[in-house]
């Protein structure tokens, strides 16, 4: 509060410093107020996570006899059997099917959208606008449109409960974004930069690959963050396309959330594993996270 | 480099589409002679400042330009190899789906006999469906506000807290988890026994510590006894009063229960004695008293006083003078309040909403956040000195700068609203999820889920589609705007 503003008339004036005083009384209480609240509310978003990680490091009969919160007093109770339960079954094999499904979609929509959005930011082509405008309308399409008519294909092509058959079609929902993105950074690199490679006689492959593809790193840093959380954390697309020897950790635990109640010893710790990659990544590149988020929303 | 990944507003709207078809088509006619050496005007035009030469040099020379370019530019065909795979893949896996959709739509469940247009009849009569729509429609009013609101309110408080990363991380931090895992985190939160969902131990903590009203479900006088029952509650005459009530589990039996002691106006007691022995409506030795009862003197149907038993079941009114009838009321046969059954038919989609709030705040703070740190700060400070309050300064001045962003978060949240699927599938019980349904699922549901009928299914998806058309229509005019 800026109450000492001296060049005022008078009644003015003595306005501004009664505001100045209460005004800075009620600041002092108000950053009090405010500080008390935001705890409260970080505690807020920060305790379910806590919980789940807590009942998935206790024993079953534990879980079931208090709450979760009384580790604080017990921690004694804390134990990684069910992690080492869980590991000693099926569970590991869906994890990595989840790498299996995750890092191929995410190195074929990377490549194939920076091309696309090569493309579209750097050679002229007729219809390039409204191609673009399509690709920019696709951004929203709902998965469901396209579950029924691709699995009927995948069955004509017998890869329906294969893990290449999901990888294809993560990457074709996962490539409106990514060529949005990519396009948009790209049109921002320095034509000068092109401009010679092209004056150099350079093909518009090796203008791609030496030149755009590099200078477009911070831009496929975001994409590739993004598309990875993206992959690694869907359901549905594993609910559909998936069969039990194929599907990821999102498939496998869903299997076991009918069972409620009675197995929170193999979902706890299932779900705090299945979310241990996304959240180092998310803690490691979170800058290039918000950036991605930003350049896909802000548009 | 956020604002380059901002591309749009900046270097390349000097490309846009209104001249753009006919830059393009005039290129393409040219462009074929020679490859391979200055690009087209967009390189020139790809720094704002660098937008008004290139206007004037078109207007100085246009044909001199047309040719440049044309000549130069590389070869629309070469455009096409690089465009080939995602065209492939999103005219097979995007595009071409559509059409078989809406095709799909007009056929039975078995794909065999035509049945036009039954299929999106049926969304509109059939009860299970109507359901889905109807939480559709309260997820779409409910949830963006809630999540645009909160992301306003927290992208601003951080600005006046030294811990703001650490705030924002962890509000964040939800985004980077899977929807999945989110529903089991909330299935746990949401778990009806106060000993073990968080939500249901927090309610009936803040209750208990408020109301500390002792709740004993099925106590009641002995049959015959002088002290009779009486709506719900309780009455006995008598200065003072003994009432003794029976029929109490040993589990409602509060801990810190004392032997009764008859004493001040009257005791309340559970008379019983363990292993027999005891008298009918005498305190023995070894009874106890009921302690947290609430306890009525009544004068003339009015109540002239109110005590609450001690540990030993002992109560006395102060100030009453003549005779009167001590009364139990009926709040104390209650069950205590055992918190909310949110995975209940009644709270479920709010409960959802509630998990879905915690899981996309976060993403509207970021965006918000970024918004208002580009608001002139002069502005704001200009504001304060003329003497507005805060308040005015964020309703008048911050809301309608950052009313762009405010529009973006909220549009998003409309979309993520038309398509939660995730949530609703795994927080809602079995049971309970024909009342949380949504559209997303009910297309899931009808077609892969055990329904067996992807005519109505595409049909759903067909529905779904429409539903965001107008975002996407949104979305192409607003690029199309800011191109141009």
């Amino acid at each position: 509060m800026t109450a000492t503003t001296v060049d005022r008339p008078a009644p003015r004036h003595a306005g501004e410093i009664k505001r100045g005083v209460v005004g800075r009384l009620v600041d002092a209480l108000g950053s009090g107020v405010v500080q008390v609240v935001m705890v409260l509310i970080g505690l807020f978003w920060l305790v379910p996570t806590l919980g789940l990680l807590v009942v998935s490091l206790r024993d079953e009969a534990v879980n079931n006899a208090e709450g979760w919160w009384t580790v604080f007093t017990k921690p004694a109770q804390l134990t990684i059997e069910n992690y080492s339960n869980l590991l000693a079954t099926g569970f590991t094999a869906s994890f990595w099917n989840t790498v299996f499904i995750t890092v191929p979609t995410t190195v074929l929509v990377i490549g194939i959208a920076a091309m696309a959005a090569y493309a579209f930011a750097w050679i002229d082509f007729p219809g390039r606008d409204t191609l673009f405008l399509i690709v920019v309308g696709l951004l929203i399409v709902p998965i469901q449109i396209a579950l029924i008519p691709i699995a009927a294909l995948y069955g004509g092509l017998g890869i329906f409960g294969t893990i290449p058959g999901v990888v294809l079609f993560h990457v074709a929902f996962g490539l409106p974004f990514a060529i949005f993105l990519l396009r948009n950074f790209f049109v921002g690199i320095p034509a000068s930069l092109l401009e010679a490679a092209r004056m150099d006689g350079a093909t518009e492959w090796k203008i791609f690959s030496t030149v755009v593809f590099p200078l477009g790193k911070p831009a496929i840093a975001s994409l590739g963050i993004f598309q990875f959380l993206w992959v690694w954390n869907d359901m549905l697309i594993a609910l559909v396309f998936a069969n039990t020897e194929s599907q990821p950790m999102t498939k496998a635990l869903q299997s076991e959330m009918r069972q409620f109640g009675t197995n929170v010893d193999i979902l706890a710790p299932g779900a705090f594993i299945s979310v241990i990659i996304p959240l180092i990544l998310f803690f490691a590149f979170q800058r290039y996270f918000v950036q991605g988020m930003m350049a896909g929303s802000v548009k | 480099m956020t604002e380059r990944l901002n591309g749009p507003q900046g270097p390349s709207s000097d490309d846009g589409p209104p001249p753009g078809p006919s830059r393009s088509s005039d290129a393409e006619g040219s462009a074929v002679a020679g490859p391979g050496a200055t690009p087209p005007e967009s390189g020139t035009a790809s720094t704002p400042q660098a937008a008004p030469e290139v206007a004037t040099a078109g207007a100085a020379a246009p044909t001199a330009v047309a040719t440049r370019r044309g000549r130069l530019g590389p070869s629309p065909m070469i455009a096409w190899i690089f465009l080939l795979p995602a065209a492939l893949l999103l005219g097979v896996w995007v595009i071409y789906p559509i059409g078989y959709s809406l095709y799909r739509s007009l056929f039975d469940a078995s794909g065999q006999s035509f049945v036009g247009l039954a299929n999106y009849g049926t969304i509109f009569t059939d009860p299970g469906t109507l359901t889905t729509i109807r939480n559709n429609l309260i997820w779409v009013v409910v949830a963006p506000i809630l999540v645009t609101t909160l992301g306003l309110i927290f992208a601003v408080l951080t600005e006046r807290i030294r811990w703001a990363t650490a705030f924002k991380l962890i509000v964040f931090m939800p985004m980077a988890v899977s929807l999945m895992a989110a529903g089991v985190i909330f299935r746990l939160v949401y778990e009806q026994d106060p000993d073990k969902g968080v939500a249901n131990a927090i309610l009936t903590t803040v209750r208990d510590t408020f109301s500390p009203s002792q709740g004993y479900p099925d106590a009641r006088p002995r049959e015959g006894d002088t002290v009779r029952a009486a709506d719900g509650g309780v009455v006995a005459t008598g200065q003072p009063a003994l009432i003794p009530l029976v029929g109490i589990k040993a589990a409602d039996m509060p801990p810190n229960a004392q032997p009764a002691k008859p004493g001040g106006s009257g005791t309340v007691w559970f008379d019983f004695t363990p292993g027999g022995g005891g008298r009918n409506g005498q305190i023995d030795g070894t009874e106890k008293g009921l302690p947290g009862m609430t306890v009525e003197a009544v004068q003339n149907g009015r109540v002239v006083a109110t005590a609450t038993t001690a540990e030993d079941g002992t109560f006395s009114f102060e100030g009453v003078n003549g005779p009167y009838e001590v009364r139990l009321p009926r709040s104390n046969f209650e069950a205590p309040f055992n918190g909310l059954s949110w995975l209940g038919p009644t709270l479920i989609t709010p409960a959802i909403i509630g998990a879905f709030v915690w899981v996309w705040a976060g993403f509207a703070m970021v965006l918000i956040a970024a918004g208002l740190s580009a608001i002139p700060r002069d502005a704001l400070e200009a504001a304060r000195i003329d003497g507005a309050t805060e308040w005015q300064v964020f309703r008048k001045i911050t809301v309608p700068l950052l009313s762009p962003v405010l529009l973006v978060v909220f549009v998003t949240m409309i979309i993520n609203t038309l398509k939660v699927f995730d949530l609703v599938f795994i927080i809602a019980p079995p049971s309970v999820q024909p009342n949380a349904n949504v559209i997303a699922l009910e297309m899931w549901r009808v077609s892969f889920g055990g329904g067996n009928n992807q005519g109505l299914g595409s049909a759903l998806a067909i529905f779904l589609l429409v539903l965001v058309l107008p975002f996407m229509i949104m979305n192409i005019r607003r690029f199309r705007r800011e191109q141009s």
